[in-house]
């Protein structure tokens, strides 16, 4: 049986259009093995090979692939919830009201969304000391460390921009508190607040504003560092083996 | 003469016949040979096999966790009713704690702008690249260092407060002991290494020694951040006076 499903698989792999899909065809080798990865415009962000070391749980506890995880979660459910909400005021509300009480599974989408996120926040500040501590920052990883922060500020005003949307007392008062924060930055704090906020108070212009960044425009600049920061990671010679005397260019 | 060479070496530049690679090492390359060939896994299957096994773990209990907890829903936004406390999302209470000592320029601006600026520069500090225990060279000029940095602390973190008390005799000028206390904690820390042979018996103690001064820092800074972040999180009531989890900050 296990033969003859191998067999169908194997088959379907050779199949002309399959192969014009994915170059790489059927085989155990390491060579076919390499092609999957090197012939793939997303995978060939990554190394055809890694070091084992690296690849055992102490080493990184998988925090920076679970951070990504949970932002693959977030894109998804995200979109779903789209589909429910509009950012309008007082719709906005009555759209939550509606997954609670409406939609199929509407409480438990907007549950898995909001609990992801805590999550996300939450491993990436774990990713970051995790990645201090072993010393996985210094050279040639410099560069990749400063793209780390610029995620990091990018994952806090995606959750930040989130946190409004729902339109209910702890969104808006929770962002009332943040923007006042802008505020006191030194002579154009009054005009920051007021570009962010689209307003002098935080009102429908601001949630609209929020939900163009939260769903458009953070979301691309986080799948554009999240691209570039894995493909340092191949370009920087791998993840950190633990030790910088077995590092090519080391002394 | 001699000996016959057990291999042939040829020239082909397709890598899918030839994949092999030889590197000829004369006595003008540079120490980057110097690698240790170690133990290698292809990235297809074998990492992407991990990767999605730790995804898929997470996302269970991402699932399980969206089962049973609901999101929190409050009433419709009212803007002329302001929740007391009005709490900013849990990553921001530490800020939202500072806010309660110093002014916002300091507190919202000041603060958080140098805490960037310093993550960035971290991997551009070629000092101390062997990253040798922080008392191991030139320990009493360190220590001088050390102490001065400390009091300055006390005194912006606990003084300077109590002299704008006395000063200005209606305003609230709280000390800051929620940060200076894992400031305490740790300088503790930091003198038992300096008392600490490096030969010493305790294991323990022999890894504090060997802790290079960016180590301190960032626990430093770890710490802070979680002690401010839970007192804004689970000790803060109306007015952002001090209760206890169990009578109602949360």
């Amino acid at each position: 049986m296990a033969n003859t499903l191998d067999q169908f698989v194997d088959q379907v792999r050779e199949n002309r259009i399959w192969r014009s899909i994915f170059r790489s065809g059927t085989g155990e080798s390491n060579l076919h093995k390499s092609l999957v990865v090197q012939q793939n415009v997303f995978l060939h962000l990554f190394s055809i090979k890694a070091r084992k070391r690296t690849m055992e749980f102490n080493a990184t506890w998988y925090l920076g692939a679970l951070t990504f995880g949970t932002f693959m979660i977030l894109v998804i459910t995200g979109v779903l919830l789209m589909l429910y909400y509009h950012p309008s005021v007082p719709q906005a509300y009555a759209d939550m009201k509606d997954l609670q009480y409406v939609v199929s599974s509407g409480v438990f989408l907007r549950n898995l969304h909001r609990w992801s996120a805590h999550a996300m926040v939450f491993l990436v500040f774990a990713h970051m000391f995790k990645v201090f501590y072993r010393g996985a920052y210094r050279t040639p990883r410099e560069f990749n460390w400063v793209i780390g922060v610029i995620l990091l500020l990018v994952t806090l005003l995606l959750s930040y921009t989130g946190y409004l949307l729902p339109w209910d007392q702890l969104a808006y008062w929770a962002v009332t508190v943040g923007s006042n924060i802008a505020s006191a930055v030194p002579l154009m704090g009054a005009r920051i607040r007021f570009l962010m906020l689209g307003g002098t108070a935080v009102n429908a212009n601001a949630l609209l504003r929020f939900y163009v960044l939260h769903c458009v425009i953070l979301p691309l600049f986080a799948i554009l560092f999240i691209a570039v920061h894995f493909w340092r990671i191949r370009k920087d010679g791998g993840i950190y083996p633990g030790d910088q005397s077995s590092e090519v260019g080391s002394q | 003469m001699s000996a016959p060479k057990d291999f042939v070496a040829t020239l082909d530049s397709d890598a899918r016949k030839t994949p092999r690679r030889i590197a000829f090492i004369t006595k003008r390359t540079s120490p980057q040979i110097h690698v240790k060939d170690e133990e290698r896994v292809m990235t297809y299957p074998e990492v992407f096999f991990r990767v999605a096994v730790a995804i898929e773990v997470l996302a269970i209990a991402l699932v399980v966790i969206a089962l049973i907890w609901n999101a929190p829903l409050e009433s419709l936004a009212d803007p002329t009713h302001t929740p007391n406390p009005a709490k900013a999302p849990w990553y921001f209470l530490g800020l939202q704690e500072l806010l309660h000592y110093f002014p916002p320029v300091v507190a919202g601006v000041l603060i958080p702008g140098l805490v960037v600026m310093a993550l960035i520069v971290i991997p551009y500090f070629n000092i101390n690249i062997e990253a040798e225990g922080i008392w191991t060279r030139d320990k009493k000029r360190r220590l001088g260092i050390f102490g001065g940095v400390v009091a300055a602390l006390f005194l912006v973190l606990i003084v300077v407060p109590y002299i704008r008390r006395l000063l200005q005799p209606g305003v609230d000028v709280p000390p800051v002991w929620v940060a200076f206390w894992p400031t305490v904690i740790v300088a503790a820390f930091m003198l038992m290494a300096a008392q600490t042979d490096p030969q010493s018996a305790t294991g323990f103690r022999r890894w504090l020694v060997r802790k290079p001064v960016s180590f301190w820092i960032m626990t430093w800074f770890l710490f802070e951040l979680v002690v401010l972040t839970a007192v804004g999180t689970f000790f803060r009531g109306p007015g952002w006076s001090w209760v206890l989890p169990w009578k109602g900050a949360l």
